[in-house]
């Protein structure tokens, strides 16, 4: 029971980290994209859990929110729209499969030399300045993001807006019927 | 006492960018292909909070932000793609995509 008090956080990093992945290898491997998606909701709610995990409170909400709530249904009414008939017929994977595969373990092994030999040191956590808006410490995790966005990042918070606005109206004129 | 380093995280995020990467280029189906965009899209994310959490600066997550903006406009744009390709093809399949194939 105390190992798992003390250990707690990790475990769950590895737990929702492992699910992660295995969703993530489901989305690429699976052939019906209904499933496809399922693990790809898996795959952002497991994310949100390790955003929790690294004191990312408001972004964890987010992404639940925006990837779990918006893109999973924009993508699930796409995948209804489309009819999928002769899906059992058609290959799954390019002709080039072996060569890509080859050239990710190669990607693979060259970023994780760098990734475990990289040191970082321990994380500088005190949470007292992590969050932190006006001046004043500790004050929870969306008021300090509000904060920093609002004051610090006024210009591309808007330059984001109008590039949703811009977005918007291309896909309205993308799948408008000619 | 087990302890979660930042390594941790840039390792599961290169997983899930690998794992991403390869669905964008091995997949046929153009639905498949945006998600695995997404996967990609999502992998930074991990990234930028892990180091907002390294340097305790906010930066990183106020950067994540504007990513999960870039990925809802990529997915409502793709999606349109996709319904005019569908309507232009009455597939999916990448295949099909072959008008600029000399």
């Amino acid at each position: 029971m105390s190992f798992l008090a003390a250990n707690g956080s990790a475990l769950l990093f590895y737990v929702f980290a492992a699910l992660a992945v295995v969703a993530a290898l489901g989305v690429v491997t699976l052939r019906n994209p209904m499933y496809g998606a399922i693990a790809l909701l898996l795959t952002f709610l497991s994310v949100a859990v390790l955003f929790l995990l690294r004191h990312a409170e408001f972004l964890a909400m987010v992404q639940i929110f925006v990837y779990g709530g918006g893109i999973m249904v924009l993508f699930l009414f796409v995948i209804m729209l489309v009819n999928l008939h002769r899906l059992k017929e058609t290959r799954l994977y390019w002709g080039q499969s072996p060569a890509v595969l080859v050239l990710g373990v190669l990607l693979l092994l060259f970023f994780g030399y760098f990734f475990v030999h990289a040191a970082f040191g321990p994380a500088f956590t005190q949470p007292q300045t992590f969050v932190r808006a006006g001046g004043v410490d500790g004050v929870g995790n969306s008021q300090a993001v509000a904060w920093s966005l609002y004051r610090d990042y006024l210009l591309p918070f808007e330059v984001a807006s109008l590039f949703l606005l811009i977005a918007m109206i291309g896909a309205v004129v993308l799948g408008r019927r000619q | 006492m087990l302890a979660v380093t930042t390594q941790h995280y840039l390792i599961l995020s290169f997983l899930l960018f690998a794992i991403g990467l390869s669905g964008i280029l091995l997949r046929k189906n153009m639905i498949t292909v945006l998600m695995s965009i997404e996967l990609v899209l999502n992998s930074v994310n991990i990234n930028l909070i892990a180091f907002s959490y390294q340097w305790s600066n906010l930066t990183g997550q106020i950067f994540s932000i504007f990513t999960i903006t870039v990925a809802a406009g990529e997915a409502a744009v793709g999606l349109g793609i996709l319904i005019a390709f569908f309507r232009l093809r009455d597939t999916t399949s990448l295949e099909r995509a072959s008008e600029l194939k000399g």
